[in-house]
């Protein structure tokens, strides 16, 4: 096996990450402070593709329509929230996960009454087309690149803004004593409505970036939303640090499982049927690994509520 | 059970056989085969009931038990219309009540870690955790193509049932039927039992629980699998009704659905269920007739229900529960 492909697919592997990252820090932060589960959360990821492609379409610029889909899925969340979602908060986890689950049928269907049942397909950038080499002699695109950097000044970006800023503070003090900080003079409404927006923001912001890399479709969002929470389950429900070491390690451990796993089983078994059984096998692999960490963490990596 | 709640069951038991005989006087074929689709959902949900009404365990994975019940009868009824042995030389059958026990005892193998390994945790980990171990199990059946891969299995016949004749429409009915009856029976012999009360107060109040020496891990292990084994049931009747095998029976959205149609109907309630099928069913065959989005319409109303109606068709035909 040759380094440079062993390479490319473990910068995939980064890559696939940093999107699940882009989602999981939104559900969880959303979790974390205001105690909801957001099955919509896919369907924001999936109007920020929708809104990227459309805008870029209608004006050339993949800029614009990147900028376009921050707007869009930020106002689409706190405009969820402010009608929906607020509702929600008092109510237990099963009444939650039905409202969003409505949410995703009308968010989902809606968008095809808009937008049609074809795929819109979105092109990359010029100025981010083209390869770089790497070490060893193999290539890379250099648009994937861009995202993994993206993903990590947005790590960065997002512990500055939670760990620095006067948000941060109260998103803290929100998640650890919401009465309290009520009392003390923040307005515990709005400021729920901002960390919901903000986790739309970043999963629009991902369904645009992936929305060059694929066709924009409806139900592009649950699949990713589904691998969004088996990193945070990993990863410790509540935590940002945890959905960034959970959605990187899921993010290589899936994508490495599925290019390595075949090639393992074949020193062992005829070609044929190791390439079936390893296919099947690393579409599992993610959900081993995280039956293994419950089983030996159940409240995941770096649990905030531990 | 309140004199409101037995007339609302009344009504609802009334309405279901309403539908065969407006079938057979209308000579309407197709409303039987909608009338078999309630009873087999309702089958489905009921069994999730007995884990998610009775012990409060939100499983959003029981798409994952239903749908190895359909492949456990399409498998079985392929090897054995093409007469091939199944693993060690077993033969295959085409025997309806073998392939349900073989179904049963499949989800009960399969729901016994799943569940041991989700009941560590509690909450929202335990909804997500049921809901990444069915899409383990979604994405198997569709990455293996001995069995169709994503196309799925069709059945080239139904399976036979003794004495029956299950390729009719409403023979199969009635077998559909007498299987929903039991389990009825069962979730209300389940509910009345010492086992169930143990598993209601674990919802209620699990402090409590433990204060009088009873541990609720194994109680709700035992609620989730014999869940599992029920909603496999159902599998099997599904896959026989649409002769297919599909990997859509696995997938989330199946497992959401189980979820709404408890909830549409009324959680914690013997028939709510059923109600919830027939509704649910009763909607997406009007909508379905009107629009092509008629699932946006269904989102809005689930929406509706659930901020505005929590108990339900059956909360508002019965009142309230007496006690939470």
């Amino acid at each position: 096996m040759q380094l440079p492909l062993l390479l490319e697919q473990l910068l995939n592997g980064l890559q696939l990450g940093v999107m699940l990252f882009l989602m999981a820090a939104g559900l969880t932060l959303i979790f974390g402070v205001m105690g909801l589960i957001n099955l919509a959360h896919g369907s924001l990821y999936m109007i920020g593709a929708f809104a990227c492609a459309s805008v870029a379409a209608a004006t050339g610029s993949f800029w614009i329509g990147l900028a376009a889909s921050l707007a869009a899925a930020a106002a689409a969340g706190a405009l969820l929230e402010m009608l929906v979602i607020r509702r929600l908060y008092a109510r237990d986890h099963l009444d939650q996960v039905l409202a969003t689950f409505a949410l995703i049928l009308i968010l989902s269907e809606g968008t095809r009454w808009l937008f049609g049942s074809f795929p819109l397909y979105l092109d990359i950038p010029p100025l981010l087309q083209g390869a770089v080499p790497l070490p060893g002699g193999g290539q890379y695109q250099l648009y994937r690149l861009a995202i993994i950097g993206v993903g990590v000044l947005v790590a960065v970006g997002l512990y500055w803004l939670i760990a620095r800023t006067r948000l941060g503070m109260r998103i803290r003090a929100g998640e650890s004593d919401r009465e309290m900080i009520g009392a003390l003079g923040v307005d515990i409404s709005s400021l729920y409505t901002i960390v919901f927006a903000l986790g739309a923001a970043l999963a629009g912001f991902a369904g645009a970036l992936v929305g060059a890399l694929q066709s924009v479709q409806v139900g592009m969002g649950e699949p990713v939303l589904i691998l969004a929470f088996v990193v945070i389950v990993i990863g410790g429900i509540g935590s940002i640090k945890g959905a960034l070491v959970g959605a990187i390690l899921v993010g290589v451990v899936d994508t490495m499982g599925r290019f390595l796993l075949p090639q393992i089983l074949a020193l062992m078994l005829p070609a044929a049927q190791a390439g079936m059984a390893g296919a099947a096998l690393a579409s599992m692999l993610i959900y081993i690994v995280m039956a293994l960490i419950l089983a030996l963490r159940p409240r995941g990596l770096f649990s905030a509520e531990a | 059970m309140s004199a409101r709640e037995t007339a609302a069951n009344i009504l609802i038991v009334a309405l279901l056989t309403a539908i065969p005989l407006a079938a057979i006087v209308l000579d309407e074929p197709f409303y039987l085969t909608l009338a078999t689709r309630i009873v087999i959902l309702a089958l489905a949900a009921t069994g999730l009931n007995i884990a998610l009404g009775l012990g409060g365990l939100v499983s959003f994975g029981h798409a994952a038990f239903f749908g190895l019940g359909g492949y456990v009868a399409g498998i079985l009824a392929s090897h054995a219309l093409n007469m091939e042995p199944l693993v060690f030389g077993l033969p295959a059958t085409q025997s309806m009540p073998v392939i349900a026990l073989v179904a049963i005892a499949v989800a009960a193998l399969v729901a016994l870690p799943i569940g041991a390994i989700s009941l560590r945790t509690s909450g929202v980990y335990f909804i997500m955790i049921t809901l990444a171990f069915a899409q383990m199990i979604y994405y198997f059946a569709v990455s293996w193509p001995a069995y169709g891969g994503e196309d799925g299995l069709p059945m080239a016949l139904r399976n036979a049932f003794p004495l029956v004749n299950t390729a009719k429409p409403l023979p199969f009915f009635l077998v559909c039927l007498a299987v929903l009856a039991a389990a009825l029976v069962l979730f209300r012999l389940i509910r009345g039992s010492r086992f169930g009360a143990a598993l209601q107060v674990g919802r209620q109040n699990p402090t409590r629980l433990a204060a009088v020496g009873i541990s609720p891990f194994g109680i709700r292990l035992a609620a989730f699998v014999i869940s599992a084994m029920v909603a496999a049931l159902a599998g099997v009747l599904f896959a026989n009704l649409n002769r297919f095998a599909s990997p859509s029976m696995l997938s989330w959205q199946m497992s959401g659905e189980l979820i709404v149609l408890i909830v549409l109907g009324g959680k914690d309630r013997l028939l709510g269920p059923l109600a919830g099928a027939m509704l649910y069913v009763f909607f997406e065959y009007t909508l379905g007739g009107l629009t092509e989005r008629w699932q946006f319409f269904l989102g809005l109303i689930l929406l509706g229900v659930m901020l505005f109606a929590r108990g339900g068709l059956l909360g508002i035909l019965a009142g309230r529960t007496r006690h939470g």
